[in-house]
């Protein structure tokens, strides 16, 4: 009884959402939308890309997981440099309330900003670097816009350590460095974790702004290329892989979250 | 000249147009290898002055010496085990006491060091959770993981602030018992701070009581000369020990008068009140009214509370 119960929520309502959408695109495409491909002609034009994930038929005629695998280099390279810029940055400000009043006014400023306004910026940076433009381009814009919540929830872990910890460092005398990284570091880290997992979020959400933009290979860029080949078909696919890997990451990072949650 | 000296104490806290006074005028001395307990409500500044003796707060007038110098900053030669265990909860049992260890004593090889920590976790009877975690323990191996580390710091004193204030009275028995072993074994100076006189009793050399705050001091010192090992059954039916706990009690009873407190509230009354129409006249156009008594108009009663 109570398993049947247990089946029917996790499975059945789940895919009565999914079936509900798949109606609502025939739906759609069959009358105000025409120009919408359905759901068989979107499969029927997206087989090729699918059924040869890594296929490479030329640099912007990819198999899709090949494609995704291009985006997901970038998108880590990008979430590095935030992750290694934003959490000293978190400590910093964290740890001195000097530090936070020069940055407050400046973070809160700049963290609103899309990342569509921060590319074009990026290219006038690296302008200099040549053939490599787009990519330091890419990369900056990522890092820049995915780097405030780990900045933010660092800053928060560090100020809510509780001076119970801090007593400890200061009765046993640990020097600085020590304090650092056997009270600080560990005491802040699922703070770190959760601002890690929101910052993979946006990195991921800013990689199709920034191939869109830059027009390089990726799903984003691979996305933006077949609209303008006017292939709409296959600009749902490319949705559908950008929304099922960011899923993906979001639950892979949550699991490395929960691990590092200590009492 | 004692271990412990400490003359004429004060702390406050808050601003200066805000202050409360949370300790006044502490005098005491402590002789080498004595147990001490002070015994006070709860509120009235007992971890204050703890944190003061570990050098975590600094007194706002008067002097702390530790064997004859004054103590500016915490340090290691004053263990000090905290009322909520305080310890690193992403370390094992191992690991919190070799933090303690490793920067206590540098010089050690690693195996004199792995050696100290076993015997110490031996101790207090953890080596089977020697590899757990602090949320894997209950309350009362928690507070004897954290007496371990303190005790394996090899401290000049050693600092017991409500060790056992938060475990049940069984758990609390059997600690009690731990404390009163580990100190005829080791011989420290101890200090232990509780709000239970029994439990001051039971363990102590002498007994002082705090007096309730705010400006709370330190009552007269009162020895406790019943014979060691003490037995838990027979001491409650010890005179001495039942003069004593009079002593205790009589003395923080009598501040229960003092601790009446005067509450001032302003009272806000109703916008207006109504008419009086008994009165002779009636509502005539110039006869004298009462007059309405006006929002902001503020009547003082004055509360007296007993806590
Ligand atoms: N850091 C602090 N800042 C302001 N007030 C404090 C601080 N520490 C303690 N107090 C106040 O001092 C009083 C005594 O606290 P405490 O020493 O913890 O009492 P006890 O340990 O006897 O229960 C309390 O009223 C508390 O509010
Ligand atoms: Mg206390």
């Amino acid at each position: 009884m109570i398993f049947s119960k247990l089946k029917l929520d996790s499975l059945l309502l789940p895919l009565i959402g999914v079936v509900a959408f798949v109606a609502l695109w025939f739906g759609l495409s069959a009358t105000v939308s025409p120009d919408l491909p359905d759901p068989t002609a979107t499969w029927v034009s997206s087989k090729p890309v699918v059924v040869e994930p890594f296929a490479y038929r030329g640099e912007m005629d990819q198999g899709i997981l090949r494609f995704t695998w291009l985006s997901l280099v970038l998108v880590a390279k990008g979430y590095a440099i935030a992750l290694i810029v934003g959490t000293p940055l978190g400590f910093i400000l964290g740890l001195s309330k000097v530090a936070t009043k020069i940055c407050d006014p400046m973070i809160q400023v700049l963290r609103p900003v899309s990342p569509l306004a921060w590319l074009p910026l990026g290219m006038i940076l690296f302008m200099k670097t040549g053939k490599g433009v787009s990519e330091m381009a890419a990369l900056f814009t990522i890092a820049i816009c995915s780097m405030w919540p780990t900045v933010l929830n660092t800053a928060v872990g560090v100020r809510s350590i509780p001076q119970d910890y801090l007593n400890v460092a200061k009765v046993l005398k640990l020097s600085r460095t020590k304090t650092l990284f056997k009270v600080l570091v560990p005491a802040t880290l699922p703070y770190m974790f959760t601002g890690f997992r929101l910052s993979l979020g946006i990195a991921w959400l800013v990689i199709v702004a920034a191939e869109m933009l830059t027009g390089r290979p990726g799903v984003g860029g691979f996305l933006w290329q077949q609209y303008n080949s006017l292939v709409y078909e296959q600009i749902i696919l490319c949705i559908l892989t950008i929304g099922l890997v960011g899923f993906v990451l979001d639950r892979l990072m949550s699991l490395v979250e929960a691990r590092f949650k200590t009492a | 000249m004692s271990l412990l000296e400490v003359t004429s104490v004060n702390r406050g806290f808050g601003p200066a147009h805000a202050r409360s006074e949370i300790l006044g005028n502490i005098n005491l001395s402590i002789e080498e290898g004595e147990f001490v307990a002070i015994v006070g409500y709860s509120g009235t500044g007992k971890t204050t002055l703890m944190s003061l003796l570990a050098g975590l707060l600094q007194p706002d007038s008067g002097t702390i010496t530790l064997a004859g110098q004054p103590i500016t900053e915490p340090g290691p030669d004053r263990g000090i085990v905290f009322q909520n265990y305080s310890l690193l909860p992403w370390l094992t049992v191992y690991e919190n006491i070799a933090l303690a260890v490793d920067q206590v004593f540098p010089s050690w090889t690693a195996e004199q060091r792995r050696e100290h920590i076993e015997r110490h976790i031996a101790m207090v009877n953890l080596t089977p959770a020697r590899n757990k975690v602090p949320r894997e323990l209950s309350g009362g191996m928690r507070q004897r993981v954290s007496v371990a580390r303190t005790l394996a710091m090899n401290p000049k004193i050693l600092l017991l602030d409500e060790p056992l204030g938060a475990l049940d009275a069984l758990t609390r028995a059997t600690l009690q018992d731990e404390i009163a072993r580990i100190w005829e074994s080791e011989k420290k100076t101890v200090v232990l701070i509780t709000n239970d006189p029994d439990e001051g009793i039971y363990l102590a050399d002498r007994i002082i009581p705090l007096t309730p705050g705010p400006r709370a001091t330190l009552g007269p010192s009162i020895p406790i000369p019943l014979p060691r090992p003490r037995d838990r059954a027979a001491i409650n039916h010890d005179p001495a020990f039942k003069a004593i706990r009079t002593r205790v009690l009589d003395f923080l009873l009598s501040f229960q008068e003092m601790r009446k407190t005067t509450l001032s509230k302003n009272l806000l009354l109703p916008d207006l009140v109504p008419e009086d129409l008994t009165r002779s006249g009636g509502p005539g156009l110039f006869a004298p009214r009462r007059r309405p008594v006006r929002r902001g108009e503020l009547k003082r009663e004055e509360i007296v509370v007993r806590s």
